[in-house]
């Protein structure tokens, strides 16, 4: 194997090559505009290292990106493209928020009752898209773009019902009881950062169990042998139809829940959408900077999330923050036409092969 | 490798076009609008204290073409004039966001945080109740009553009654269009002020009236201005942020007229927007910047209405006649006189004449 | 006997110490080759070898990394398919490039449309078919759809294209793989009334008995390396095989007479519907024993295809019934059929029989992945699947020897299968059904199949092998079955079987009862 191919080959080489190009296309749209790239890169790096609260933000904005990281990179490794996961988002976050509004509980009943609406609804949203894939052979990438404007609209009409809507001029739902919040007890937030929440450890906890999922079950080799190769898991056995509508359950019960975790941590209500928020849609980068492995998905959703977070901050040097969405852009592209790349190579290789 | 360099700077280059062609298509420094929006302060000099000023805009972003721009073009302006005062702002990109940008601040001990818009009360209130030493000041809100926080209100209402009598004047049609972004008590004033206003000039005309429920649905503007059209209208005012801008558009390709909201928005259609409902969230921004460094702070609320010029028809008039004119001129003596008042709520208005839910 | 067009003093192609790289693999060493006028020059290889890699040069489909290529006496810097067709080149590939829903003729003139103004001519078109269609003897019909006509017929296509192009020398790769005997000796005589007209015929095959039948000279390849050139007439099968392999190569399978057992596979009046809801099988009939190899010829596109699908449990039949061993399996599911004694080779090995992003270990487990043995609630036991794959690997002689962890994508042809043979023989049922178990493979991975197909019959296995080599199927089989058109056409015992009856019945004759 050449220099070349080796380099491709390693997916953290590669990765790694191309978030230092994203980089330096930031910086190529940066100069333009009169401002250095060097100090809009420190102010960068400061708003994110610069103290112990930047980098508890850091994590904060990082959570549910990795939730929804996951759920995405846990569709590709089964053979889906989970572009709903938008949408899933959306439904569990709405579903443990009217849970989180109206049950009249304690804590420690009403958060777990909230994380599992959050699941349930979350699930079902991709479950509905299986179902139609399955049943009538309907794609799912179309109807999962269609379920995430209809969760959307969904949500903003659940939130403008009397009982949900905010009782001050907001438009947003009311805010969840406290009981439903995870935020960390008041010491800690007040040595980390006020939006400081459990919610890591859940996005860890998550990580670890898609990780043994995938690797070390039965389920995990039937996913990921439909999502390799459908007709050899037939001819093996396997249940195509079963199969597909498990990932979609696990995958959009993922989404969802990062849905709750924003909720309960960061947020306490949600507001009526002006426009869809994309912590789906950056769970699609976060998934492809990962190369969908669980652990990869992990930083590369702390990746985004210190970028999310640190790029508000370049506002105050007069540099626009749309420069994090280029850099994250560029970082995509790259990490894709490597695949591409990859793949054209293995194609010539295998012509070779027939010779 | 050559290759791959080659290839490199193709994708550098088509990106930058994609990247040109995105959602914010003016830049956030002053554009074209800044001269229209009359950015000239009060004329008050500070005592040359630094002073620092913090700026948070809801999901609109600060090109919205509306309420965050105006408010930014504003502390520009007032930050040229005033060497010694800094001003920054942050984009909110999610609701989540306000409490974390103003997090931000607290910590680079900003002098006085700015919070654009009623969606940030929630966040203002908890953050103000925490650090009672900061001073705050919110557009659009009087929910919060502590001695650290000034509401900076608008007379909503008052402003649109004064277009809603040009637009009575302008229709030869005899039917107007209204685009309201979402109903709201806030949002509300706006329709009520303007019906109003048509009526007291123009009691036979009929005010078609659509809900976009969204701020950002430019699309759903343009198909509500062209429905409205179709059945009539000839002039459409709007109260709908970036919504409003499909409004415009739709009336631009009709050759009939569109009412403006918030800023001066004449620039965006000259032959078509003969007027806008101008708010002035650029004045009350500097106002309260100036009032911080001066030390005559007060909290509570501050009313911009006619009567200080917080709100009044936009200074482009190129379109209007001398009857307007005068007509407005004269229902804004009477309003200021108490002579007239502006109804400001469906019920106000009466009649069932505010249709939307 | 020599091709009597062939004219030894005029050199059309001469391809001289052609060196081809990928990166660090060389393909093609220092290979040489000369074609003369008039000659059909065969070029044979194993899979792998480099005969493609050799000829797309030739065609221009990428440069030699050294070495020169002359044609008619000039030499030819080849760096693009446009500059080998005006050099008078063409090819016909051996997977065929045409359009389904088109006709022959718009086929044929592709690209090259005849025009009035802006207008396509194809009345013209199609007068010019016709004739270079009755210029070289090769009968098709102008206004036949692609879709509708046979493989035969679809090749005499694919050479008129070239020969519309002007070529004047023809490079035919792995011609007859999808054609019946009948086929095959009149592509012979095609290509002797194309060589009659100054034609240059560039055969590249690894079927020895055509090479014999059809070829003047004969350039071996072995491992990108340049062997020899010989004189068809001058050397025999055996010799080309060595030649070709590198070592003595048996090709008789040692097969001692058995007699038959119980019925294990019982088929009976099955019908089934292709995608397009016609009726692909209509009422066939068939029987495998103990103890027996069944071999089911046929041409692609008869049913066998279907007839696999159904007993696998890949596709439901509409009509009649399947037992094996007496239970019941008709329409049941692949995972029922597994578990009641089916175990198969399937015709894609890629497709159907390996993931190949699985590593070998996980594919040596694909239908027992959740049984107790490799499993505890859903964890996988990956020690006990590992030590299975070990020894399977041991004992099958997978190459190479580390390949436990590696994705079985990065085996080569021969060992993909040998995995799968190995997986179905632990799976030990009582009827192994193989479909065209030797594709793509070289001599010697062949010869290896073969012996484990006899090995598994003289066990007791019933054995199903369907293929579209009739050799195949006429040295391993005990009874053959013809299949024609959903049915079956005809059968006799292996030991009485021979090429043109069964071709016959492959075509569709009847069988004498």
């Amino acid at each position: 194997m050449n220099k070349l191919e080796k380099f491709l080959n390693s997916k953290f080489l590669v990765t790694l090559f191309s978030i230092l190009l994203g980089f330096v296309v930031g910086a190529l749209f940066l100069l333009p505009m009169g401002i250095s790239p060097v100090e809009a890169y420190a102010k960068l790096f400061d708003g994110v290292f610069g103290s112990v609260r930047n980098m508890a933000y850091s994590v904060v904005y990082a959570t549910p990106l990795i939730f929804t990281g996951l759920a995405v990179a846990f569709s590709f490794r089964t053979g889906v493209f989970n572009i709903g996961a938008e949408g899933q988002f959306v439904m569990g976050s709405m579903a443990a928020c009217v849970v989180g509004i109206l049950v009249p509980a304690p804590a420690i009943i009403l958060v777990p009752l909230c994380f599992i609406a959050a699941l349930a609804v979350g699930a079902v949203w991709g479950l509905i898209v299986a179902f139609l894939k399955v049943k009538w052979g309907i794609n799912e990438v179309l109807s999962m773009i269609m379920f995430n404007w209809i969760a959307f609209y969904l949500s903003n009409y659940i939130a403008d019902l009397p009982m949900i809507h905010n009782e001050g001029n907001a438009e947003a739902t009311k805010n969840v009881q406290d009981a439903a919040r995870i935020l960390f007890p008041q010491a800690w937030l007040d040595a980390l950062c006020p939006a400081s929440n459990w919610g890591i450890l859940l996005a860890v906890l998550a990580v670890i169990l898609v990780y043994v999922i995938i690797e070390k079950t039965t389920l995990g080799y039937q996913l990921k042998a439909v999502g390799f190769n459908r007709s050899a898991a037939e001819y093996g056995g396997i249940s195509v139809n079963k199969s597909i509508y498990i990932a979609m359950a696990i995958s959009g019960a993922l989404a969802g829940m990062g849905g709750a975790i924003q909720l309960l941590g960061m947020g306490s209500r949600i507001s009526i959408f002006t426009a869809q928020e994309s912590f789906g849609f950056q769970g699609i980068s976060v998934a492809l900077i990962g190369a969908s492995n669980p652990i990869g998905v992990f930083f590369a959703g702390l990746f985004y999330g210190a970028l999310k977070y640190g790029g508000s901050k370049l506002n105050l040097i007069g540099a626009p923050s749309e420069v994090i969405n280029i850099i994250m852009g560029t970082v995509v592209f790259f990490i894709a036409i490597s695949h591409v790349f990859r793949f054209v190579k293995k194609r010539k290789n295998n012509k070779k092969g027939e010779a | 490798m050559k290759k791959l360099i080659s290839i490199v700077l193709v994708a550098a280059m088509a990106l930058s076009m994609v990247a040109c062609g995105g959602a914010s298509s003016t830049p956030a420094s002053t554009g074209a609008s800044s001269e229209a929006a009359s950015t000239a302060t009060s004329g008050e000099e500070t005592s040359g204290k630094e002073l620092s000023v913090g700026m948070i805009t809801d999901v609109g972003g600060v090109n919205d073409r509306s309420f965050n721009q105006t408010s930014w073009e504003g502390l520009q302006a007032l930050a040229e004039e005033n060497p010694n005062i800094k001003v920054s702002y942050l984009e909110s990109k999610t609701d989540a966001d306000y409490s974390a940008n103003i997090e931000t601040y607290l910590s680079e001990g900003t002098d006085l945080i700015i919070c654009v818009g009623y969606m940030l009360a929630e966040a203002t209130k908890v953050a103000a109740e925490a650090n009672p030493d900061q001073l705050f000041a919110i557009i659009d809100d009087s929910s919060i009553d502590l001695p650290n926080v000034a509401c900076l209100m608008f007379s909503q209402a008052e402003a649109s009654y004064l277009v809603g009598i040009v637009a009575g004047l302008a229709t030869e049609s005899n039917t107007v269009g209204y685009v309201q972004g979402m109903v709201s008590d806030s949002m509300n004033q706006f329709g009520c002020g303007f019906i109003a206003g048509v009526k007291s000039v123009n009691p036979e005309a009929t005010v078609l009236q659509f809900n976009a429920n969204s701020f950002g649905d430019p699309t759903g503007g343009n198909t509500a201005a062209t429905d409205m059209i179709t059945k009539g209208a000839d002039v459409v005012f709007h109260a709908a942020g970036a919504t409003g801008n499909g409004v415009i558009e739709a009336c631009k390709a009709n050759g009939v007229y569109a009412i403006g909201v918030d800023t001066d928005q004449a620039p965006l259609a000259p032959e078509t927007v003969i007027t806008s409902a101008m708010k002035r969230v650029d004045i009350a921004a500097q106002d309260i910047s100036l009032a911080v460094a001066n030390g005559t702070f007060t909290p509570g609320v501050h009313l911009y209405s006619l009567e200080n010029g917080g709100v009044d028809l936009s200074p482009t008039r190129d379109l209007l006649t001398e009857e307007m004119l005068t007509a407005v001129e004269d229902a804004k003596a009477k309003i200021i006189a108490g002579e007239v008042t502006v109804p400001s709520t469906p019920d106000e208005l009466g009649d069932g004449l505010f249709t939307l839910k | 006997m020599h091709n009597p067009n062939l004219d030894l003093n005029t050199v059309v192609v001469d391809m001289r110490n052609i060196t081809k790289k990928f990166g660090d693999f060389t393909a093609n060493d220092g290979i040489q080759l000369t074609v003369h006028k008039g000659e059909i020059h065969a070029i044979l290889g194993e899979n792998g070898a480099g005969k493609s890699t050799l000829m797309n040069q030739l065609y221009g489909m990428y440069p030699p990394t050294s070495g020169e290529i002359y044609i008619k006496g000039q030499k030819i810097h080849m760096d693009s398919p446009k500059k080998a067709i005006s050099a008078g080149i063409g090819m016909v590939h051996q997977h065929f490039m045409l359009v389904q829903p088109f006709t022959v003729t718009q086929n044929i003139v592709l690209g090259m449309e005849p025009q009035k103004g802006i207008m396509l001519d194809m009345a013209t078109a199609r007068k010019n078919v016709e004739a270079i269609s009755k210029k070289y003897g090769l009968a098709v019909d102008p206004d036949a759809k692609i879709e509708d006509i046979s493989v035969g017929m679809q090749q005499r296509v694919e050479i008129l294209k070239a020969l519309y192009r002007g070529a004047e020398i023809l490079i035919l790769d792995e011609p007859t793989a999808s054609l019946t005997p009948q086929e095959i000796s009149e592509l012979i005589d095609i290509m002797h009334s194309l060589t009659a007209d100054g034609k240059s015929i560039i055969l590249i095959t690894h079927k020895l008995k055509e090479i014999k039948a059809s070829a003047d000279f004969c350039t071996i390849i072995r491992m990108g390396k340049y062997i020899n050139t010989v004189e068809v007439d001058k050397v025999s099968e055996d010799d080309l095989a060595s030649m070709m392999v590198g070592r003595n190569v048996n090709f008789k399978v040692d097969k001692q007479e058995q007699e038959p057992g119980d019925v294990v596979l019982d088929v009976k009046d099955l019908h089934a519907v292709d995608y397009r809801g016609v009726e692909i099988l209509r009422g066939l009939n068939l029987q495998v024993r103990k103890g027996q190899i069944l071999g089911l010829a046929g041409i692609d596109g008869n049913g066998q295809t279907e007839l696999v699908e159904c007993i696998t449990g890949l596709r439901k039949a509409t009509k009649g019934s399947i037992t094996v061993n007496g239970t019941d399996i008709f329409n049941k599911s692949p995972r029922y059929g597994f578990e009641h004694g089916v175990s198969s080779i399937p015709a894609d090995r890629q497709k159907h029989g390996l993931v190949l992003e699985f590593s070998v270990a996980d594919n040596m487990v694909l239908q027992n992945f959740a049984e107790d043995k490799y499993s505890s609630h859903g964890i996988r036991k990956m020690d006990a699947v590992n030590s299975f794959t070990q020894e399977a690997i041991e004992k099958f002689d997978i190459r190479p020897r580390d390949c436990l962890n590696k994705p079985a994508g990065t085996l080569s042809g021969g060992n993909q299968q040998k995995v799968i043979i190995a997986r179905e023989v632990t799976n030990n049922k009582d009827l192994l059904i193989a479909v065209n178990p030797t594709r793509g493979l070289d001599v010697g991975a062949i010869e290896y199949v073969h012996k484990y197909i006899v090995e598994q019959r003289n066990k007791g296995k019933a054995v199903l092998l369907v293929s579209f080599e009739l050799d195949e199927i006429i040295s391993l089989s005990d009874e053959i079955d013809v299949i024609f058109d959903g049915r079956i056409n005809g059968s006799l015992p292996g030991k009485d079987a021979d090429e043109n009856t069964l071709g016959l019945w492959m075509a569709g004759g009847k069988a004498d009862e």
